[in-house]
Formats: structure tokens, sequence, C-alpha cells
């Protein structure tokens, strides 16, 4: 398992606020809290079963973030033979959270920022953990 | 009222992804609401022979961010034909836009861009719908 590199891998979901808070704590990770020892994929390489991107999933740590409970993200990871070291879901943080809804799909709001916020926070100290090898 | 389903690609790593997303919601909350059927992507394998069904129950316009055509070629391997598709990437060259974009932070060419492909997205669909 190389720990250089982690990839951060958030669902793809079209219908759901949650799923488009959860690329935005995805992209807050990769671009912005841990740029250089993150990364992201296309998720639908992986439905598709590309061999390049099911090739960085078995040989890089991976952590997921789903929409919903059908957990589109892990389940694909999973299928393309990866590991996920972590998976999240934005309907737990939602649960914990309730002041901070997501508004629509195409913009999900101060909440919703705020909420992707929290789960990039985790996200980044699982990285900080993956990377160290601890 | 004819429902047309329009699957957009993830393309969480690609501006081109961000835009396919956005145009579909776009089309689905503002332009063709009620005639517009979508699904997650990623459900053609973790979800069940109901998702699997997708193409085979409604007409499919797969909007795509780049040539590998994710949404087109997976409708295809798990689901039936699709109809008709878009390639972003393409559009992008024939319409001259070469500029940097960005997958995480949509601005004004952006979303100008999305308007754009959605405005192509309803055209397909019309010519589906007759
Ligand atoms: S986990 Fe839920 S929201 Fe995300 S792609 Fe799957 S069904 Fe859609
Ligand atoms: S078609 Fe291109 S942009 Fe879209 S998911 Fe596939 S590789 Fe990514």
């Amino acid at each position: 398992m190389e720990k250089d590199m982690v990839y951060v891998i958030p669902c793809s979901g079209i219908g759901k606020a949650s799923a488009s808070v959860g690329r935005e704590a995805a992209y807050t990770v990769v671009e912005d809290e841990r740029p250089g020892v993150s990364d992201t994929l296309c998720l639908s390489l992986l439905t598709l079963g590309d061999e390049e991107a099911q090739d960085k999933v078995r040989r890089h740590r991976v952590i997921t973030i789903d929409g919903c409970a059908r957990d589109c993200a892990k389940k694909n990871v999973e299928a393309a033979g990866g590991t996920p070291g972590s998976s999240h879901r934005v309907h737990d943080y939602l649960k914990k959270h309730k002041d901070l809804k997501p508004e629509g799909v195409l913009d999900i709001g101060e909440g919703g920022r705020r909420l992707a916020h929290l789960i990039a926070e985790d996200v980044s100290s699982e990285i900080d953990d993956m990377v160290k090898g601890r | 009222m004819k429902k047309v389903g329009v699957i957009s690609c993830s393309g969480e790593s690609e501006p081109e992804g961000t835009i396919a997303r956005n145009a579909v919601r776009l089309v689905m909350e503002k332009y063709r609401p009620g005639a517009t059927v979508s699904l997650c992507l990623p459900l053609y394998l973790a979800g069940d022979e109901g998702e699997r069904d997708f193409a085979r129950r409604f007409p499919v316009i797969a909007v795509d961010g780049c040539g590998k055509a994710c949404a087109k070629w997976a409708t295809e391997k798990y689901s039936g034909k699709v109809q008709d598709c878009v390639d972003i990437g393409e559009l992008l060259k024939e319409w001259g836009v070469s500029e940097r974009l960005s997958r995480s932070h949509p601005g004004r060419l952006e979303n100008e861009v999305t308007e754009r492909v959605a405005r192509e997205i309803i055209k397909k669909m019309d010519e589906i719908t007759g």
C-alpha cells in the first residue's frame, strides 16, 4: 500500500444536496487542506471498470464520502478491489448538526458549506494519520 | 408527457464533469422539470435491477465531461443503448473555450458554459420527444 497519496472519493449523487456537500468536502480537502498528499478521481471510472482508476484505489489509501445510505462511493471502490480506510456519510453529519441543512443541489448554501467544512476537517485528520502510517 | 432519462457522468476530478452534473441539474430543475428523469450513475453498480432497468424504461441522453464517456459506456454496459450523448470536451473545443476552468468553484465562465450545455441537452430532448 502506497502511503504518499490518499484518494478522497465522494459519491456522484445528482438528486440530493447531501451529495453536493460530500463533493464540496472532498474538494476542500484535496485543493485547500491537504493538497499534495490527497487527490480525487472520477467515481464513474470505477463504475465503468477503468483499469487505471481501479489500480489507483487498489494501491492507495482511500476515504469515501457518500451522500446517502446507499454508499455508492464505498461500494464502487470495494467492487474495484479497493478497501476504504474510512467511509463517511453526509447524513450522519446532518443528524448531528441539524442546523446545517444544505439548501439545494446546485447551491448548498452557507449551512451546507459549513457542514462540508466539518467533514473536511475529519477527513484531513484521517489523512494525516494515514500518511504518517499510524 | 414523454419522459427522457438524462444521465451525467460523475466527473469529480474534471471541470467538465462539474459542468456535466450542473447542466443536468439545470435541465431537471429549471428547463424541463417533470420531463426529465435521472439516476446517480454509480447506482448502476451499487444499486439493484430497478436501477439497471433505466435505459430500458426511458430513452437516455448521456452527458459526459470528456471522451472517456463514462455515462455513455456505463449505461450501455449495465442497462441498455443510449439514444444520444453530449461530450462537453468536444463542445468546448467547438465553442473555442480554451480557458482553464474550475471543477470546485464555478465562476462566470463555467456558469455560462453550463447554461449552453443545458441548452444542448434540451435540444436533444426535444428531438426525442418530438
Ligand atoms: S450514495 Fe446516495 S446520493 Fe450518493 S450517488 Fe449513491 S444514491 Fe446517489
Ligand atoms: S467522462 Fe471524463 S469527466 Fe466524466 S467521469 Fe468519465 S473521466 Fe471523468
